[in-house]
């Protein structure tokens, strides 16, 4: 009784400021605290504001290319590892796990000093390499080195995803595919690929989620760019509106609908499993 | 080996050795498989048969000695170079592809590809052979075991290859499946022409469906023959004990006198049995057993006479169990001095006798020509 009691007031806790965010992003009043009646008129404004749309945008593109990036890196470096034996394997399982475990602000920091260092050494080379009279590029940070941070740090889970369906792959199919003539490339693209291609899509959703709702790590590195979780952060500087609570919900929807397909992709693969053996 | 001989061989191994660290799963081993044999690995689990035909297929190397195929030496060759075929234990059917997407696998890695009405011809012929016409479009998940298994020999048979492999190929099915399954492969075989190699620790299967089997022991090869020749002349214990069913009498030898040699049983009772043609020679004092075939054995009431039975030893004993089959009935005989016999006495005899039941005492007798003295290993 007292444990029923107890694990409602939990899930209340969790879930009623998300509730609240919800509900009074249809709040017809223009103040965030009291409730007018309902209206999507917020909605309207926020998808019509030029600098959610703009922080959107960034974030939208900063999302795609990190989950675009780190699906095609940690899917390579989850084949690399299946082949690895020994000591070194149980070394890089282990730092994948740590860098899972990472606090995004160690993430940040750490990127924006790297990141930092890295400009200062190169952009002086490359003033002094550049032909006479053209302006030499400056490199900064922005896009790019918000899609590096955040390559890095959803690279993990693509590869912890990846490495689990490769580890329940049936080691059979590659040879039935080499002893019916296949060469190891068309192997990998026939075979390999289609097996664990769930596994990829899902790891592309889990980080195309995580990227677009960081805020951490995209605050240290972002530089004059603002994506939507910072443009947030900053409005809500200038008091909640009820906009800011119809950003939070349409983010919360495109959030749990990925979380929801990549969980689906990979249970699917398992009941087809489940089925065939 | 000259050329010529060289001609008829599908499948040599010349001393090969395979070795995983420590453990040696293949111990110097020679065999040749002629072309077109249905040709068997027969031995317990672990014995190293599924690494023989790993080494065929090109999945393992050896560490030592050569493999040939068709006459080619193909040691370091990649399985997908090699003009050979498997078929997986577990099928190892591809669950994305549907089943005339994983019979046509092999055919679309062809350069050039075959044409796509030429690819559809061959694979509905293929399923026609297997007996699975009309289950083109099937997803592997949707099939039996068996349907699984007739697929996996499709996409297998369907490329040609030199030679077929088969790892354990009916091991997943159910008896009466198994059964059928045996008949059909072998038919199959025959229709095609293509040499098979089986691997099986199954010694009913292998004796049924193979022209000529190898028994396997710890990576070595005990003896290789047709099923007639293992069966009438296992070269020691091992063999006849694997090979069909046999009753032994344990001792050693107290007396070799050309085609007679006497074994004197741990009680110390004497028994004579023939050597086994290509065996090793015995010798005084060396472990050995008397091995006698079920079938060779006859039954008689109690106190019957060895002369009367035309036998050259009898013994009393107590019938334990009956199992009728049939054509025989199979008895289980505790018989005085040697213990457990088992003899299969066939229906006409039977229908004389009238048969025995359990707890009946029984004489039991066969000529010595019959029974064999076998070296104990
Ligand atoms: N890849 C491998 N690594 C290490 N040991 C192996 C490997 N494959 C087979 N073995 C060992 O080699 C021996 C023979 O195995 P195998 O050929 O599979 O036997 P069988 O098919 O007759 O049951 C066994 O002791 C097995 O443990
Ligand atoms: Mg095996």
């Amino acid at each position: 009784m007292v444990m029923r009691f107890y694990s409602i007031a939990v899930y209340l806790f969790l879930y009623v400021p998300i509730g609240i965010i919800v509900l009074f992003s249809f709040n017809s009043g223009r103040n965030a605290s009291d409730f007018r009646g309902l209206s999507i008129e917020w909605y309207g404004k926020a998808l019509s504001n030029p600098f959610v749309l703009e922080s959107l945008t960034s974030s939208l593109i900063i999302a795609f290319s990190a989950a675009f990036l780190s699906s095609i890196m940690g899917t390579t470096a989850a084949l690399a590892l299946q082949r690895m034996r020994g000591p070194m394997k149980t070394m890089f399982d282990g730092l994948i796990y740590v860098s899972i475990m990472i606090p995004g602000i160690v993430i940040g920091i750490a990127t924006l000093v790297a990141l930092v260092t890295v400009f200062d050494a190169l952009n002086p080379l490359l003033a002094a390499v550049w032909p006479e009279g053209a302006e030499p590029p400056r490199l900064s940070l922005g896009y790019v080195s918000v899609i590096a941070a955040h390559t890095l740090f959803t690279m993990s889970l693509v590869i912890v995803l990846v490495r689990a369906r490769i580890a329940g792959m049936d080691r059979s199919l590659i040879e039935a595919s080499q002893d019916l003539y296949a060469t190891p490339w068309r192997t990998f693209r026939q075979v390999t690929l289609p097996q664990i291609f769930p596994a990829i899509l899902a790891g592309f959703l889990l980080s195309f989620t995580f990227s677009f709702d960081d805020f951490i790590i995209s605050f240290f590195v972002a530089g004059a760019n603002t994506t939507l979780p910072i443009y947030v952060f900053s409005s809500i500087r200038r008091g909640i509106t009820p906009e800011v609570n119809a950003i939070g919900t349409m983010v919360l929807a495109v959030s749990l609908t990925l979380l929801i397909s990549a969980q689906l992709l990979l249970r699917k693969n398992d009941t087809k499993k489940a089925a065939k053996g | 080996m000259n050329k010529l001989s060289n001609d008829h061989k599908d499948v040599e191994f010349v001393n090969v050795t395979k070795r995983f660290g420590p453990v040696v799963a293949v111990d110097n081993i020679s065999l040749s498989v002629e072309q077109g044999a249905f040709f068997s690995f027969l031995g317990p689990s672990g014995c190293g048969k599924t690494t023989s035909l790993r080494l065929i297929a090109g999945f393992d190397q050896p560490s030592e000695g050569d493999v040939h195929i068709g006459g080619v030496p193909v040691v370091g060759i990649p399985p997908h170079k090699r003009p050979v075929n498997m078929v997986f234990q577990n099928y190892a059917l591809f669950p994305h592809m549907n089943v005339a997407e994983n019979i046509g696998y092999g055919l679309r890695q062809r350069s050039p590809k075959p044409t796509a009405a030429e690819m559809n011809k061959q694979i509905d012929e293929t399923l026609e052979l297997v007996q699975m016409s009309g289950y083109r479009n099937r997803r592997i998940w949707e099939m039996s075991g068996g349907q699984q298994q007739r697929v996996a020999l499709a996409r297998a048979l369907i490329n040609r290859p030199t030679v077929l492999l088969l790892d354990e190929p009916l091991a997943a099915l159910d008896r009466k499946l198994r059964r059928d399954m045996q008949i059909e492969l072998q038919t199959l075989q025959r229709e095609v022409g293509i040499t098979f190699i089986l691997v099986t620790h199954d010694q009913e299967e292998a004796l049924s469906m193979s022209d000529r089997i190898c028994i396997m022991r710890e990576g070595d090869i005990v003896q290789s023959g047709s099923p007639r020749e293992l069966y009438d002349h296992p070269v020691n214990r091992y063999v006849a004990d694997f090979v069909g069913k046999s009753n032994f009498i344990a001792g050693s030898i107290s007396g070799v006198n050309g085609k007679s040699i006497t074994v004197k049983s741990e009680n110390g009772r004497e028994f004579i049995g023939s050597p086994s043609t290509g065996a090793p020679t015995l010798r005084g004092g060396d472990h050995a057993s008397i091995a006698i075939r079920p079938e060779l054995i006859a039954i008689s009431p109690s106190n019957t006479s060895a002369a009367d039975m035309n036998a050259d030893v009898a013994m009393n004993g107590r019938v334990k169990n009956q199992i009728f089959l049939g054509e025989h009935t199979e008895y289980l005989i505790n018989a005085e001095g040697i213990g457990d016999v088992l003899v299969l006495s066939p229906k006409h005899i039977e229908s004389e006798s009238g048969g025995f039941n359990p707890g009946d005492t029984v004489t039991i007798g066969w000529k010595n020509e019959l029974a064999l003295a076998l070296e104990d290993s």
